[in-house]
C-alpha cells in the first residue's frame, strides 16, 4: 500500500519585520529602489518549516505536537494548500479537507440554517451532501430551536456547536483538524472527540490534527510527530513523544524580546512567586517600548497550563494607562494565583490600546511551577480530569 | 485514487477545472452578499431599483434639465438609464472585487478554494442588482411609449452586458489581486470610478466627443461600446460595429491580462492578507 500522504523536503520561509509580515504598500514598493536596502539578507528571513519529512498509511490518525512557533500551523497550513511551501513537496493521494478554525464563512447577519450551507460548501461539500446531512447536521448541534435566527443572536457556545457539526460531516480522505477543540464545554468537547474518534477508527479516515491537549492526543492517536523550531525533533509512538515534548517545555521565568518593531512592544517580561498558599501572588515586571506615538494602552495576561489549557486571562487595568509615547517604561503587577493546583503553567503578555487591536502579544514566554496544594494538608490528589484550579470552600455546618 | 503535488511553484493554469468542481460557491458567494446587503435595510432588496432610479432622477435634474445636455433623440430619462445600468455593472462590480479579497481575508487564512471565485462572484452580486434594476427600464420604456427594436433587445442588450462583465472581470480580478498586496488602491479606485463615469458617454452622447485623439481612444474603450450596444436597442441608431469589436477585443486582452495577474499572484494572499 501507498502512503496517502508524503511529505517530503517541506521548508517554509518567512521574512520577519513588521513590514512584510503586514502588507506592503504601494510607497514602499515605490521609494524602495532610492532606499538602502538595510533590512534586506538572509538573517531576516525565518523558517517557520526546515526540511520537513514523514508519511501517513491511510487510516492512520496522527497528533503533531511542538510549543507555539513550532511551525505547527504552517504545516497544516501548506497541507490544505493556503500557502505554498518555499521549497519541497507533498504528494497527496487522496481528497484534502482542513478545519483549521470552526466557523470559517460564517456570517452573523445570516440564519443558522443559511450558515450551514455557506459553511459547508466553503469547506468543500456539495449542496446535495449538505442537504443529505442537514438533519444530522442540526441533530449533532443541538440549535434546532434557533435554525432561522440571525447566528448575531446564537451564544458563542451556539455558534462553536454549530461550526464543528457541519465539519462533522465533512467525507474526505483526509481531515486536517487544528487546536478547535480547546474551545467549547466539556461535555462538547467529549462530543467532539468521540466523533473524531469515530471518523478516524471506524471510517478509516486519515487523521492529522494539533493540539496542545496531550490527553486528546493519548485518545486519538497511536502516532505523533513533534516539531521543534520547524524541524521534526521526534516522529514515534505516543508514548515516546509525549513525555520527550513535555520535557522540552522549558521553564524561564525572564524573557527578552531579539527583534523590535514599530509599534509599542514588549522588551522584558519577569515572573517572580511571592508569598505561600493560600495567598500565592505572582508578580509580573514588565517593559514596554515604543518608538512611534501611539494610543494609549493597556495590558492583559493570559494564564494556560503546559498541557496548553488556558486558565485564565488578568487585566491588571481596564483603562488603558500606558501613554506608549515614552520611549521605554517598566511596569510591576500583582496576580493572585490563589487556588491553583500544583502543577506547570505558561503565561503570556498582550498590548494594545482596545480590545479589538493588537499591538502586541507574546504566548506563553514564562513559566512557573507550583509545587504546594492550594488546599493545606490535602491528600486527596489533584487530577488532570478535575481541572487546575480548586475554588476556595467551606462548610456552613457540620 | 487522485494523486496530486502540492510544490512551491505549480505549472501556471487558469484552473477551470477547479472552478468547476467549486462552481456552487460562485451561488453560495453571491447569494450570501446580495443577502447580506440588503438584510439589515427596511426597504431590502427594493434598494437595488431605487438607487440607480435616484441616480437616474438626479443626473435628469442636472444634466437635462439645467445643462441641456444632448441625448440623442430620446428622452434623457431613457438615455441616462441605458448608460447608468451598464455602468452600474461596471462601478459596482469593480468596487466589489477589488475590495473582495480584503474583506474575506479570514476565509482565505483558513480554507482553500479557487480564489478567482471570491473576485468573480463580487462582480456576480452586481449583476444580480442589474437584473433587478432591469424593471426600471422596463417601466421607463413603458412610460414614455418608446419604441423599441425587438431584435435589437435579444441580440445589443446581452452583447452589451457580457461586454461589460468580461471588462469588468478583467479590471476586477487585476485590483483584487493588487489590492491584497498594496491597500492604496483600496483608496485610490473612488477616484478612478469616478474619473471614469464622466470620461464615459454614460450622462451625456458619445457625439460630444470631436476630438479625433479622443475619439480613437473612445473606440478601444469597451464600457463605451457596451452603452453604445445598450443605447442604440432605443435610439435606433446606427452601432459602430469597428468599435464594437476592438473594445471587445480589449475587453478580452483585460480579461486575460486580469485573470493571469490574479493566478500568478493567489497563492501568497494567504500570507499577505
Amino acid at each position: 500500500m501507498k502512503p496517502i500522504l508524503e511529505v517530503q523536503h517541506l521548508t517554509k520561509e518567512f521574512k520577519i519585520g513588521a513590514k512584510q509580515e503586514r502588507y506592503l504598500s504601494l510607497r514602499d514598493a515605490l521609494t524602495s529602489p532610492f532606499r538602502k536596502k538595510t533590512d534586506e539578507g538572509p538573517s531576516n528571513t525565518f523558517r517557520a518549516l526546515d526540511d520537513v519529512n514523514f508519511r501517513v498509511m491511510p487510516g492512520e490518525s496522527i497528533g503533531i505536537i511542538g510549543r507555539n512557533g513550532a511551525g505547527k500551523s504552517t504545516l497544516l497550513k501548506i497541507l490544505s494548500k493556503i500557502t505554498p511551501p518555499s521549497s519541497g513537496k507533498i504528494v497527496c493521494r487522496g481528497r484534502v479537507a482542513s478545519l483549521l478554525e470552526v466557523g470559517t464563512g460564517f456570517h452573523p447577519e445570516l440564519s443558522g440554517r443559511e450558515n450551514v450551507y455557506m459553511n459547508g460548501s466553503i469547506l468543500g461539500m456539495r449542496k446535495f451532501e449538505i442537504n443529505k446531512h442537514f438533519d444530522s447536521i442540526v441533530d449533532f448541534s443541538g440549535v434546532e430551536k434557533f435554525l432561522d435566527t440571525p447566528l448575531k443572536r446564537y451564544s458563542s457556545g451556539m455558534q462553536l456547536r454549530l461550526a464543528f457539526a457541519v465539519a462533522a460531516f465533512l467525507e474526505p480522505e483526509i481531515l486536517v483538524i487544528d487546536e478547535v477543540l480547546a474551545v467549547g464545554d466539556a461535555e462538547f468537547q467529549k462530543k467532539c472527540l468521540n466523533k473524531m474518534k469515530d471518523v478516524s477508527m471506524n471510517e478509516g479516515r486519515t487523521v492529522l490534527f494539533v493540539s496542545h491537549d496531550m490527553n486528546a492526543i493519548k485518545s486519538l492517536s497511536k502516532r505523533a510527530i513533534l516539531l521543534d523550531g520547524g524541524k521534526v525533533a521526534k516522529d514515534d509512538t505516543v508514548g515516546e513523544v509525549i513525555p520527550l515534548y513535555l520535557s522540552k517545555v522549558k521553564l524561564t521565568n525572564s524573557w527578552d524580546r531579539a527583534a523590535s518593531s514599530e509599534q509599542p512592544h514588549f522588551t522584558n517580561v519577569s515572573i517572580s512567586i511571592k508569598n505561600e498558599q493560600p495567598n500565592l501572588k505572582l508578580q509580573v515586571t514588565f517593559t514596554v517600548k515604543a518608538d512611534a506615538k501611539m494610543n494609549k494602552a493597556f495590558v492583559a495576561f493570559n494564564i494556560s497550563s503546559n498541557t496548553g489549557t488556558m486558565i485564565g486571562q488578568a487585566i491588571p487595568n481596564l483603562e488603558p494607562f500606558i501613554d506608549t509615547s515614552f520611549s521605554e517604561q517598566t511596569f510591576t503587577t500583582e496576580i493572585e494565583i490563589t487556588g491553583f493546583v500544583p502543577g506547570t503553567y505558561l503565561l503570556g503578555a498582550w498590548i494594545g490600546p482596545h480590545y479589538s487591536e493588537t499591538y502586541d502579544w507574546q504566548k506563553d514566554i514564562v513559566g512557573f511551577t507550583i509545587v504546594e496544594s492550594p488546599q493545606a494538608g490535602r491528600v486527596f490528589p489533584h487530577a488532570v480530569e478535575q481541572g487546575n484550579i480548586v475554588p476556595f470552600s467551606k462548610m456552613i455546618n457540620n | 485514487m487522485t494523486e496530486y503535488e502540492i510544490k512551491a511553484k505549480n505549472k501556471f493554469s487558469f484552473g477551470l477545472d477547479e472552478l468547476i468542481q467549486y462552481r456552487e460557491l460562485f451561488y453560495f458567494f453571491t447569494w450570501r452578499d446580495v443577502k447580506v446587503k440588503y438584510k439589515q435595510a427596511a426597504l431590502g432588496i427594493l434598494w437595488a431599483i431605487l438607487q440607480p432610479l435616484i441616480m437616474m432622477l438626479m443626473f435628469t435634474l442636472i444634466f437635462s434639465k439645467a445643462l441641456n445636455v444632448s441625448s440623442d433623440g430620446i428622452p434623457y430619462p431613457v438615455f441616462a438609464i441605458s448608460g447608468l445600468l451598464i455602468w452600474n455593472i461596471f462601478s459596482n462590480g469593480l468596487m466589489n472585487s477589488a475590495n473582495s479579497m480584503v474583506n474575506n481575508a479570514n476565509i482565505i487564512k483558513k480554507i482553500y478554494f479557487p480564489r478567482l471565485i471570491i473576485p468573480m462572484s463580487a462582480i456576480l452580486t452586481a449583476l444580480v442588482d442589474f437584473l433587478f434594476a432591469l424593471s426600471i427600464y422596463v417601466g421607463i420604456l413603458i412610460y414614455y411609449h418608446q419604441g423599441v427594436d425587438v431584435a435589437k433587445i435579444f441580440i445589443y442588450l446581452p452583447l452589451s452586458i457580457l461586454l461589460t462583465v468580461i471588462t469588468t472581470f478583467g479590471l476586477g480580478t487585476f485590483l483584487a489581486a493588487f489590492n491584497v498586496k498594496y491597500r492604496d488602491f483600496q483608496y485610490l479606485l473612488p477616484f478612478m470610478i469616478q474619473f471614469l463615469l464622466f470620461a464615459n458617454p454614460v450622462l451625456y452622447s458619445a457625439k460630444a466627443f470631436t476630438n479625433p485623439v479622443i475619439n480613437t481612444i473612445m473606440k478601444a474603450n469597451p464600457i463605451a461600446s457596451a452603452i453604445q450596444l445598450c443605447r442604440s436597442v432605443f435610439t435606433g441608431q446606427e452601432v459602430d460595429w469597428q468599435g464594437v469589436a476592438i473594445g471587445s477585443s480589449v475587453a478580452i486582452v483585460l480579461f486575460f491580462i486580469g485573470i493571469y495577474t490574479f493566478r500568478k499572484t493567489e497563492s501568497y494572499f494567504a500570507d499577505l492578507a
